[in-house]
């Protein structure tokens, strides 16, 4: 068995990006998520800003939220947690779309 | 008849779903089985462990075609505090024997399958298309889906919605209500690849046998609990995680995982393993208080789209839940389509269907639970009250004498900050609770 381990760096940990690329998703040109600026400009308890697992709340200098759809796991948490009117809104993407499982 | 698409349309080929439409089909009814993912199981993730016994009824020696990874033979529960652990640990070789226990599966292998005996039995799958909405007759009874294809209109007098946790189509027709984020958690996982021996020898099986262990404690002081589950050539490990806590403690979902990883009971469990995957799914955790009303005209409501994923605060239990509960839909939607009958009143044999069986009956005896387990002093206070008292029985401090079980119940209990009665209290809810 030639399975080392590296007792200095257990486990190295990886970026988001290099957590995220491990997931298969299928991006339709759609977005099945829009996330409202304005309302979110005047939110200061940013709930979906911690709890998106795939970290695609991501708030601007500005005091705005920069969302993008691509890397969902469709998975609700968002509009869930954001309790401002009118903020999120959620759909399933296009047949056939979105995040594809497969070890899961 | 002639009027309909189908006898029947089950929307999301997920566990209840799957069992939905092979009931139907098994019945002799003309079912389609929509599924939003390009292929059934596409879509889903949960810890890792399935309980298949109530397959005997719909696929029997099930255990012969169901793609497993291991079969449980070993399930602990670990308590964790901040450096130290207790564990419950218990086995047995005959649940690695026929009719089994539970198996650890991935479900896009696991829904797939359960997929194809629907389509055996009759069912026609529909992959890679999503249901937008409900159609109604000019009464208002549910008599089929709208979907996202061209002229994707589908119509039959049943419509069964297994489309999971967020379904918009209970909401649609006004059944599920409770969407208060109080009532969910957020599951995140880990699928963590390592070489199949050493999986076996740090987790002490051999073969096909695998190991199954939920965690109280480790989530970073956010309400929940964690998983590890080994598979074949990988180990799942994940946290669950109550969603108002999750955001008012403001702590990352993958933070905490990998707060869990290095703990010293866990870490020497997955060292050197690597991430294959990352995933995540919401999970109805309020159980019977949550439940929506489970038919109206045309339409029932079956798994976790019913609330029906049986959270016994770390201990879950979803997709027994689901499959029998599906089953039990396309029973009694098939029973109704016999009797002529498809209002509210025609199916309310489903609800006569889960009330005799496990499905309500676990949930009415667990009704407690999920609130106890997750509730703050569960939590926050009892891990580290528990594992300091084991330690300090465990542990031999000579020359002094030995301080006796009572004598370190309460001197911890005052140091972890407990009140006798809230602890009598919430023993008593437990006892009960599980009882
Ligand atoms: C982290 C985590 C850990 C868990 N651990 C366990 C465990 O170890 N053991 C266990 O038994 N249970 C566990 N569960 C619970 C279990 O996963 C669920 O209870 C179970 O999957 C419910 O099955 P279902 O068929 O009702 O819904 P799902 O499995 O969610 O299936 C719903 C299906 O409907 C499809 N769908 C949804 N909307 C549409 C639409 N509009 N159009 C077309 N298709 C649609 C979806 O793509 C999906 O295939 C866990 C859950 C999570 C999240
Ligand atoms: S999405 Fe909701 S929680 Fe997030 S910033 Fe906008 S309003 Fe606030
Ligand atoms: S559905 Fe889940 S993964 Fe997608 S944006 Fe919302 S929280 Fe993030």
């Amino acid at each position: 068995m030639d399975f080392k381990i590296a007792r200095d760096d257990t486990w190295p940990e990886i970026s988001f990006e290099e957590r995220i690329g491990t997931a298969e998703f299928r991006i339709h040109e759609r977005a099945h998520i829009v996330v409202d600026g304005d309302t979110c400009r005047g939110c200061s308890t940013r709930e979906c800003v911690v709890a998106c697992p795939a970290n695609l709340f991501v708030p601007t200098s500005d005091g705005g939220i920069l969302f993008n759809y691509e890397n969902c796991f469709e998975c609700g948490t968002c509009y869930l947690v954001c309790n401002k009117e009118g903020a999120i809104s959620w759909n399933y993407p296009e047949g056939g779309y979105g995040v594809v499982f497969h070890r899961t | 008849m002639s009027r309909f698409d189908a006898d029947a349309i089950v929307v999301g080929a997920g566990p209840a779903g799957s069992c939905a439409a092979l009931a139907l089909a098994r019945a002799g009814k003309n079912v389609i089985l929509v599924e939003r993912g390009p292929f059934a199981g596409s879509k889903n993730m949960y810890g890792g462990v399935v309980y298949p016994r109530i397959l005997d009824e719909l696929v029997p020696n099930w255990w012969e075609t169901a793609p497993v990874q291991r079969w449980v033979v070993r399930r602990s529960t670990m308590i964790l505090a901040d450096d130290n652990a207790f564990t419950i640990d218990y086995r047995t070789p005959s649940w690695g024997r026929p009719p089994y226990n539970g198996a650890t599966a991935y479900r896009p292998d696991f829904d797939h399958w359960l997929s194809r005996q629907a389509v055996a039995a009759g069912a026609t799958l529909v992959t890679s298309t999503t249901v937008t909405g409900l159609l109604r007759d000019p009464a208002g009874r549910v008599n089929g889906v709208r979907t996202d294809r061209p002229d994707g209109d589908l119509s039959a007098p049943i419509v069964i919605a297994c489309d999971g946790v967020n379904s918009f189509l209970a909401k649609e027709a006004g059944l599920y209500t409770a969407t208060d984020a109080a009532n969910f958690t957020v599951g995140v996982k880990e699928t963590l690849a390592l070489p199949r021996s050493v999986i076996e020898e740090r987790f002490g099986v051999r073969d096909d046998h695998g190991v199954d262990i939920e965690i109280l404690g480790g989530t970073s002081g956010v309400n929940g609990g964690g998983f590890i589950y080994t598979n074949l050539e990988t180990v799942s490990l994940g946290v669950v995680l109550k969603l108002p806590k999750l955001t008012a403690q403001s702590k990352r979902p993958e933070e905490i995982i990998a707060g869990l990883k290095r703990h010293p009971a866990i870490a020497p469990l997955i060292e050197g393993a690597t991430v294959q995957e990352y995933s995540a799914h919401v999970i109805p955790e309020a159980g019977l208080s949550m439940m929506p009303t489970m038919v109206t005209d045309g339409m029932l409501v079956a798994g976790d789209a019913a609330a029906l994923c049986l959270a016994a605060g770390i201990w879950l239990e979803g997709v027994n839940f689901a499959m029998a509960s599906g089953m039990y839909a396309g029973r009694a939607a098939a029973a109704a389509i016999d009797q002529g009958d498809v209002s509210a009143k025609g199916l309310a044999g489903y609800t006569k269907l889960l009330e005799e069986s496990f499905v309500l009956a676990d949930h009415r005896k667990l009704k407690d639970i999920p609130g106890l387990v997750l509730s703050d002093r569960v939590q926050q206070k009892y891990p580290g009250f528990v594992t300091s008292v084991i330690e300090r029985v465990f542990r031999v401090d000579n020359p002094n004498p030995k301080p006796g079980l009572r004598r370190i119940v309460r001197e911890e209990r005052k140091r972890a900050g407990i009140k006798l009665g809230d602890l009598l209290r919430d023993g008593w809810k437990g006892m009960r609770g599980f009882g």
